[in-house]
């Protein structure tokens, strides 16, 4: 089978492919031929803020990457606005992990956000002015215009996941794959990412977050997705975000504190 | 960031092609050593002028695409490459010599040297993907096997009736060689390359190094990317295998890099002065190696670029040791003489609220301030000592000691930061009021004129607010 016919068949299955900012189907992933992820099939609906919930080592990171054609797949397909990312790439931006690469690199916050521009630079050409224009005005939109010419390393947590968040913001997709944004973030840079992440939705852009926070997840997001190499559950927060959906995902693991943190949450109590 | 690396790197590189182009004429007989030095770093002679050039360009290439090599974190791996290339060097003669060449000539055996040097690379790579050995590991055994495989070749080779393969064992420690001008043409033509391409590539390889999955996900070609940064790692290293030789070619790479760190937190900075020191050791190191013929040329060249080097790692401004050092100390006075200051106010401030008088500048007692802060009476004097330099201190007679105006202005001021910044965190940050003590202290000494009127903004006050808790002895 080519592979066109291959995309028209899954065209003909699903009612509007091009509306789903991301489908997945029997997606499997093994690290030597261990499963990591098994038998994944997603849809995530336009304009929803979703989080990625699950234990460590459930493959929250792996999903993502594999999505992005950063791991091979061992079995399955992966569409975003109903074709693979090759074809999308202008519309997909990801926000790595803060951990993933080296502070310590001789460059400045602005250089990194300039980095969002490089698909629209394109091969050998310079950085020019205007390019440096758009990567300052992302840095303003998470608030650390001021810090433009720093280097990174003397950057904060918070303020270095900012500057990874603003690349990403640069690149004007329309939907977000972010590895853990909220990770060791300052009380500031949360308020910033939550209120960002809410300019995005307002703006009919769809983001899918890796997170890690329980307490958390009724507040900032209105979608979720609990992993555990498995999909457990995956829709709207009100409905999917159980105690009985959390216990599946988490098995015995879940912590004291986690459970208390998602029991107050039920509450209608923000933690702050 | 105003320079542009599109703009500036051709500008030096053409200055220099200018300058070793200039048609310098051959001086009269050379009789001292001091004639002889200035011959050579004057490039009077044809052939040393070719040789030097030619290593002179080599070391700006090198600095820059080592650079990234640095960067990328391939430092080893640059080093793997350069031994795999001897293999690739007695195979070239071979084949060389069976389609009836001497086998010496220079463009075929870096071509051979090459192509060996890129399979050692590409068997790293097979390795690292295919087993669970580790990077390390794999490139040591390629290393060591190539390097080993090259040995036995070139001693064959040595054997073999009727060729001269005399000399192709000097590619192994590098040799101030005579060259022809059609080598010395190869050869920058290389260099020049390379060089360019790094120019061009700048922004990629930038990707590269930084934030490889990102690139990936972006949809840069990080894999082909990656092989374009060691073919250019290759290319620079066979220019080098005549002067500097392969053993030691990897300090070509990496130690002009690793030097020029020191002194910038920019990466166009960092990959011009990179070049810069590159092309300098280059320069001087091949100029003495012209004078001393019977040292290996490479070991020289390594010397003077460790020599950049050290003077770096001592004097760099951003990262050097001594800068950092003498920044360190800086700070520890500052403190030293603020925490002396505040103490000094605090216990005119008791002092005051004691007998219900309005707070002015009071005489203290030496021993009060001892115990204020549980320091030593050692330590007090030498306080003392520095701020009497400052004129923050009036009157010390060893028992009692009053602050001058500008000190007690000074004191005021400080102890107004401490406590502004002490409120800022209980308010809003969740900490403790008695852990408040020790966060305040390591900050206040740095706070800013523009940070002291955002935080009168945030608390709304203006005057010096009393302290949270108990002051005196350390919390």
């Amino acid at each position: 089978m080519t592979s066109l016919a291959h995309e028209t068949i899954h065209a003909a299955a699903h009612e509007h492919p091009a509306d789903v900012p991301l489908a997945i189907h029997d997606l499997t992933v093994a690290y030597q031929r261990k499963p990591v992820l098994w038998d994944i099939d997603l849809n995530i609906p336009e304009g929803k803020l979703v989080a990625l919930v699950g234990p460590n080592g459930a493959g929250k990171s792996t999903l993502l990457k594999a999505c992005l054609g950063l791991i091979p797949l061992t079995s399955g397909e992966v569409l975003f606005y109903g074709q693979p990312l090759r074809k999308q790439r202008r519309q997909v931006a990801y926000v790595p992990q803060r951990e993933s690469v080296d502070w310590d690199f001789p460059i400045s916050a602005l250089d990194v956000v300039t980095m969002g521009t490089y698909n629209q630079i394109g091969w050998l050409g310079p950085v020019r002015s205007k390019h440096r224009a758009l990567a300052r005005q992302a840095l303003e939109q998470v608030g650390i215009a001021d810090l433009a010419g720093r280097q990174i390393s003397q950057l904060s947590g918070g303020q270095q996941q900012r500057v990874f968040l603003a690349r990403a913001l640069v690149q004007d997709a329309r939907f977000y794959l972010m590895d853990e944004p909220f990770a060791a973030v300052d009380a500031a840079t949360e308020v910033a990412i939550v209120s960002l992440l809410k300019t995005l939705q307002a703006g009919g852009k769809t983001a899918l977050v890796v997170h890690h926070d329980l307490a958390t997840v009724t507040q900032y997001f209105d979608w979720v997705i609990l992993l555990n190499s498995r999909i457990v559950a995956s829709g709207p927060t009100q409905t999917v975000f159980t105690a009985e959906n959390l216990r599946k995902t988490y098995g015995g693991n879940l912590s004291l504190l986690a459970e208390a943190g998602h029991a107050l949450s039920q509450l209608g109590r923000p933690l702050s | 960031m105003s320079i542009r690396p599109h703009r500036i790197l051709p500008v030096i590189s053409l200055s220099l092609l200018a300058l070793v182009m200039l048609p310098l004429e051959a001086s009269a007989t050379v009789t001292t050593w001091g004639d002889s030095l200035l011959r050579v770093l004057s490039l009077q002679d044809y052939n040393t002028r070719l040789v030097v050039f030619s290593t002179t360009l080599l070391g700006m290439a090198s600095g820059w695409i080592g650079t990234f090599l640095l960067l990328r974190k391939r430092a080893l791996m640059g080093d793997a490459l350069s031994h795999a290339c001897l293999p690739g060097i007695g195979i070239a003669f071979l084949i060389m010599v069976a389609l009836g060449g001497s086998g010496k000539a220079l463009a075929g055996l870096l071509a051979g040297a090459s192509i060996s040097g890129l399979l050692g690379v590409g068997a790293i790579l097979i390795i690292r993907r295919t087993t669970t050995i580790k990077d390390d590991a794999a490139m040591g055994i390629i290393l060591s096997v190539f390097f080993g495989l090259g040995i036995v070749i070139l001693g064959m080779v040595q054997e073999l009736p009727g060729a001269s393969a005399a000399g192709l064992e000097s590619f192994i420690y590098g040799k101030t060689a005579s060259m022809v001008q059609q080598d010395f043409n190869l050869l920058v033509a290389l260099s020049v390359l390379s060089g360019i391409a790094c120019i061009l590539l700048t922004k990629e390889f930038t990707l590269l190094c930084f934030d490889e999955a990102y690139g990936r996900a972006m949809g840069w070609p990080i894999g082909k990317l990656d092989m374009l940064m060691l073919t250019l790692v290759a290319a620079v290293t066979v220019v080098g295998l005549q002067a500097v030789g392969l053993i030691l070619i990897i300090a070509f790479l990496i130690i002009p890099a690793a030097a020029a760190r020191f002194w910038t937190e920019n990466l166009v900075r960092m990959l011009l002065l990179a070049g810069g020191i590159g092309a300098l050791s280059g320069w001087l190191g091949s100029s003495i190696s012209a004078l001393a013929p019977r040292l290996p040329a490479g070991a020289i060249i390594v010397l003077v670029t460790a020599f950049i080097f050290i003077l770096s790692m001592l004097f760099g401004i951003r990262r050097g040791v001594l800068p950092r050092a003498v920044a360190a100390l800086r700070l520890k006075r500052k403190i030293g003489r603020q925490h002396l200051l505040r103490a000094i106010y605090e216990l005119q401030e008791r002092a005051s609220v004691a007998d219900g008088s309005a707070k002015f500048n009071s005489r203290i007692t030496f021993a009060s301030l001892c115990q204020h802060r549980h320091w030593t009476h050692k330590a007090v004097h030498r306080l003392i000592r520095k701020a009497k330099k400052e004129d923050h201190i009036e009157h010390f007679d060893g028992a009692h000691l009053q602050l001058s105006e500008s000190g007690y202005g000074e004191a005021s001021r400080i102890t107004r930061n401490h406590r502004l910044w002490e409120r800022f965190l209980i308010e809003h940050a969740d900490i403790a009021a008695s852990h408040v003590d020790r966060d305040a202290d390591s900050v206040e000494h740095i706070l800013s004129p523009d940070m002291v009127r955002e935080l009168e903004q945030q608390l709304k006050s203006s005057a010096t607010p009393s302290s949270p808790h108990p002051t005196g002895g350390k919390h």
